[in-house]
């Protein structure tokens, strides 16, 4: 709880940043701050003192101080990469703070456990990211980025909002506990508005994770926002909306799961056939990421889906949102050195492998562990899902997962292919700073190292 | 401890030769690849004397909550895949000496990386061990080939990676099942023992589907007929050394994987679905000896000729007896040497000549005789000629597919014919007869491409003399393999 305390007094203070003058100060207090965050939230809970807080409106437990760690170490690497797109900005301190808000709503995402916390975290969360997606105000896709988010997401939180009306007209609680407790006891007695609210908010939750077929608006905002905002977008975000999925729909709704699981396993399966479909076609890489995203999203969902009250499944879908995040901050962060001059297309890797080795290999890290080669993180992932899949009456979507998995192969090979086979058109080596090296050393190490030792993650939260 | 050694050793080799420079990166290969050698021969000694040594065993876990051992021994199967490998991979390294590449270091690493791989798959007693180095081994592979290989490598090595992952995943889709209904006191296992007994537990139609689900990645390996299409633009666009380690070594990948990974888990399987693997074997055997009769390219009708050698091991294996599974073993190891040899000779006629049409040759014998003997030497060994090391193995193969079902050893049988057919005529127009064009000189062989030759023409002639001693380790294999079949 403190940690989520520390991070809004970050958010304020770097408002203040402007007038005190102390802008040049504002990164490292921020880093430290993220730390402290999590140091505090871990303690908390590992002495127990983690009880539910506000009359039971947010809790950390275990969950909770998994996903937030992952969400807080991403953005702790986020931040040190985001640090010269932040200095060639004249308003530096907007965008410290607005990250920093979304970054309080995301916690609020992990640890929620009413339907107004909810709420509020998925909105706290958003509109920062609105605002962030238009921030290259003289850029007109930003824009369109920007406004199509805004759009698409209010319509969403609609959605969500009308669903927890419904659910709260029959159940008369917002408090998820309470929610699980009336399933149980009225069993087949609860009237039909009740099952309605529950898909209104599969759908709005569908949205936020950009699962097909509400993913429309996820290759558009990921293509025209900066791509450090997109970067934020595709890990931090991705991840604080899975958290709130899970603990929605496991928790809340676990009891009627043959309801919405059925309807899921539709959204997986288009999510997989669409996403990698389409990714494959996709000569922007920002696009295709934006798409290689939604079929992640396909695969975390299955695993929701698929083991409704076990722990493997909890394993898994913490195990797969951190391969996940840590293979995306290392393909954006070389992606935003390489795309520099503008180009955004997959040509803009030609010959890096020439041109700068080291973010070559680190790039075919990434790439690998995304597509879930062995020994990278990526494997593990997509072995915690096969297997979670494996015993459910939905064998049928492995099949599928793995011919999309093929599929997948096939666009993060196109990038590595034109990192060592294709020449480069430009002789430039591209540059890196210091700091972001360090970062895309230690995220790649991460990627290596819970790919040979997966687990390490499960034991670090002793589930 | 011996065969973990043989693992870690070409590994850490690896990372000295990515550091080391220029001609220091292959002096360093190659002497890390002949020390792997001796290593693998201390093996064979501790095998032949006390095959339950505990040398040959390491067992450690790896990932505790999965049962996920990092376990690997070296029986019989092993121990001769094991020597294949570590055999070839210095002769393959000494083939390059004749070459100059570009990043050195980064091939030469890569070759051992990948021989790491390769000894990992024939070693692993895990399922999951098993997974994870045969995946391993298309990466180092898959570099290969991008970084050094011919002008359209960017969509055969593509093709080649997405064919052969597709392939893996449903294996891995396999193992999980297996794995799911393996019960170890409550807890699942990936020991291999506990994956064959959790196969057997399974009723036939269920083992039907698992049979498919992991034959199918090793028939693209393989290839066999109809999962070849990625085979011959692979080789014949690879680095001869990537194409080497390919052809002499990974296609083994495959055939190994059939008589350790699948005949023991699923012999209901085997049963419903043996006779048309084997069928499908036969088909490809017929359909790539045709084939590799109208090529012009001397490397591509290697290729094909490859994979109607393989053919022929798969349909042997399949056919689950003493002879054929003996048989097999005896052939992948006779035709991983010859392989190499002839994509050796491939090279060495591309590096004098500037071209690989058959058509083009022609009169090298007159211009350099030695070098004649020694491809006829390989050529007679690739086309089984009594006393030549092809001759054992496809001796048995024949006889073990005959008592599989005559007709279909009928059809096995004309490997041996067609091959002679395209072996010996592109023989006979590469190196008799006039030249045809007098531009073509062909000089003296390197002093290095020379001791290759005589290496493998010697194993030739040893082997096809003598075969004893290997054939012995191979009958002790087939017969713990059969016992694990009944």
């Amino acid at each position: 709880m403190k940690g989520l305390f520390i991070i809004s007094g970050l958010g304020i203070l770097a408002m203040l940043a402007e007038i005190f003058k102390f802008k040049k100060l504002l990164l490292p207090i921020v880093l430290l701050g993220i730390v402290a965050a999590y140091a505090f939230n871990y303690f908390e809970w590992s002495k127990g003192l983690s009880m539910p807080y506000f009359d039971n409106m947010i809790s950390f437990d275990k969950p909770a101080i998994a996903f937030s760690g992952i969400i807080l170490a991403t953005a702790f690497f986020w931040f040190i990469l985001a640090n010269d797109y932040f200095e060639e900005e004249s308003n530096l301190v907007d965008h410290f703070a607005l990250v920093l808000f979304a970054l309080v709503g995301a916690l609020m995402l992990t640890a929620f456990t009413n339907m107004t916390t909810l709420f509020l975290g998925i909105e706290i969360m958003s509109i920062p990211m609105y605002v962030l997606a238009a921030s290259k105000k003289g850029d007109m896709r930003s824009n369109e980025a920007g406004f199509k988010y805004l759009i698409m997401g209010s319509f969403a939180s609609a959605f969500l909002l009308f669903g927890i009306a419904l659910i709260y007209g029959a159940s008369g609680s917002f408090d998820i506990m309470a929610i699980r407790q009336y399933i149980s006891t009225q069993g087949a007695e609860m009237p039909m508005f009740f099952y309605v609210g529950v898909v209104m908010m599969l759908v709005a939750m569908c949205f936020k994770v950009s699962a097909a077929p509400f993913h429309f608006w996820a290759p558009d905002v990921y293509e025209g926002s900066p791509t450090l905002i997109t970067a934020l977008m595709s890990t931090v975000v991705k991840t604080a909306a899975f958290a709130a999925f899970m603990r929605l729909f496991l928790v809340g709704f676990g009891e009627i799961s043959g309801l919405w699981t059925g309807i899921l396993a539709v959204v997986v399966a288009l999510s997989l056939i669409i996403a990698n479909f389409s990714a494959a076609m996709q000569n922007s890489v920002k696009r295709m990421l934006a798409y290689s995203s939604i079929s992640h999203a396909g695969f975390m969902l299955m695993v929701i889906m698929a083991n409704v009250r076990s722990n493997i499944s909890l394993d898994a879908i913490i195990y797969y949102s951190l391969a996940y995040s840590i293979g995306s901050i290392t393909s954006f962060g070389i992606l935003y050195s390489v795309t520099k001059k503008g180009n955004e297309t997959i040509s803009a890797f030609n010959g890096l492998g020439k041109r700068n080795p080291f973010l070559g290999v680190c790039m075919t890290i990434a790439m690998l562990s995304l597509a879930g080669i062995p020994i990278t993180a990526g494997f593990f992932a997509k072995y915690f899902v096969f297997t979670t899949v494996m015993g459910t009456q939905y064998q049928w979507l492995l099949l599928l997962a793995v011919i999309t998995s093929a599929v997948g192969a096939y666009y993060y090979l196109k990038i590595i292919i034109a990192m060592y086979f294709k020449d480069q058109e430009e002789e430039a080596p591209v540059a890196m700073e210091g700091a972001n090296k360090v970062v895309i050393i230690l995220t790649t190490a991460l990627t290596l190292i819970i790919g040979i030792a997966p687990g390490m993650v499960a034991e670090m939260f002793a589930f | 401890m011996l065969t973990a050694l043989l693992i870690v050793f070409p590994l850490l080799a690896a990372f000295l030769v990515f550091l080391a420079k220029g001609n220091g990166a292959r002096n360093l290969a190659m002497a890390a690849s002949v020390v792997e050698f001796i290593i693998s021969l201390g093996a064979l000694y501790q095998f032949k004397h006390n095959p339950d040594s505990a040398l040959l065993k390491f067992d450690c876990v790896w990932v505790q909550s999965l049962g996920i051992h990092f376990s690997v021994a070296i029986d019989g199967l092993s121990i001769l895949m094991v020597l294949l490998t570590t055999f070839l991979v210095p002769l393959i390294i000494l083939t390059s000496y004749s070459n100059t590449y570009r990043n050195v270091q980064n091939f030469y690493g890569l070759i051992l990386v990948m021989q790491m791989a390769l000894i990992g798959v024939f070693v692993a007693n895990d399922g999951f061990l098993f997974y994870v180095f045969w995946e391993l081994a298309l990466i180092p592979i898959y570099f290969i080939c991008l970084t050094w290989g011919g002008e359209n490598r960017g969509a055969i090595t593509f093709k080649f990676f997405v064919y052969t992952l597709f392939g893996s995943l449903f294996m891995l889709v396999g193992f999980i099942y297996l794995y799911n209904h393996t019960n170890i006191n409550g807890a699942h296992s990936w020991a291999i023992q506990d994956l064959y007994n959790a196969g057997k537990s399974l009723n036939a139609h269920q083992q039907g589907i698992l049979f498919w689900l992991i034959f199918i990645a090793f028939a693209i390996k393989m290839p066999i007929f109809p999962f070849h299409t990625w085979q011959p633009d692979t080789y014949v666009n690879a680095p001869t050394q990537g194409t080497m380690l390919l052809s002499g070594i990974m296609l083994k990948m495959g055939t190994f994987g059939v008589i350790k990974w699948l005949l023991p888990i699923v012999p209901l399987g085997l049963e419903q679905w043996g006779g048309t693997a084997i069928g499908l074997s036969v088909i490809g055997i017929v359909y790539a000896s045709c084939i590799a009769i109208v090529q012009k390219d001397f490397k591509r009708l290697i290729a094909y000729s490859s994979i109607a050698h393989v053919g022929l091991i798969s349909a042997g294996i399949l056919a689950a007896n003493q002879q054929g599974i003996q048989g097999a073993l005896m052939q992948m190891l006779s035709h991983g040497v010859n392989v190499v040899g002839l994509f050796f000779i491939a090279d060495i006629l591309f590096l004098h000549t500037g071209t690989r049409e058959i058509n083009q040759l022609g009169g090298i014998r007159s211009m350099n005789g030695n070098f004649a003997v020694l491809f006829l030497i390989i050529v007679l060994g690739s086309v089984a000629l009594p006393l030549t090391n092809g001759f054992v193995g496809e001796f048995l193969l024949i006889n073990g597919v005959y008592q599989f079902s005559a007709v279909i050893a009928a059809f096995a049988g004309l490997t041996i014919i067609l091959g002679a057919v395209y072996m010996l005529r592109s023989y006979q127009t590469i190196m008799l007869g006039e030249r045809r064009d007098s531009n073509i000189v062909f000089g003296p062989l390197a002093n290095t491409d020379k001791a290759v030759l005589i290496i493998i023409c010697a194993v030739i002639i040893a082997f096809g003399v003598y075969p004893k001693p290997l054939n012995d380790i191979a009958e002790e294999a087939t017969k713990v393999v059969l016992m694990s079949i009944k």
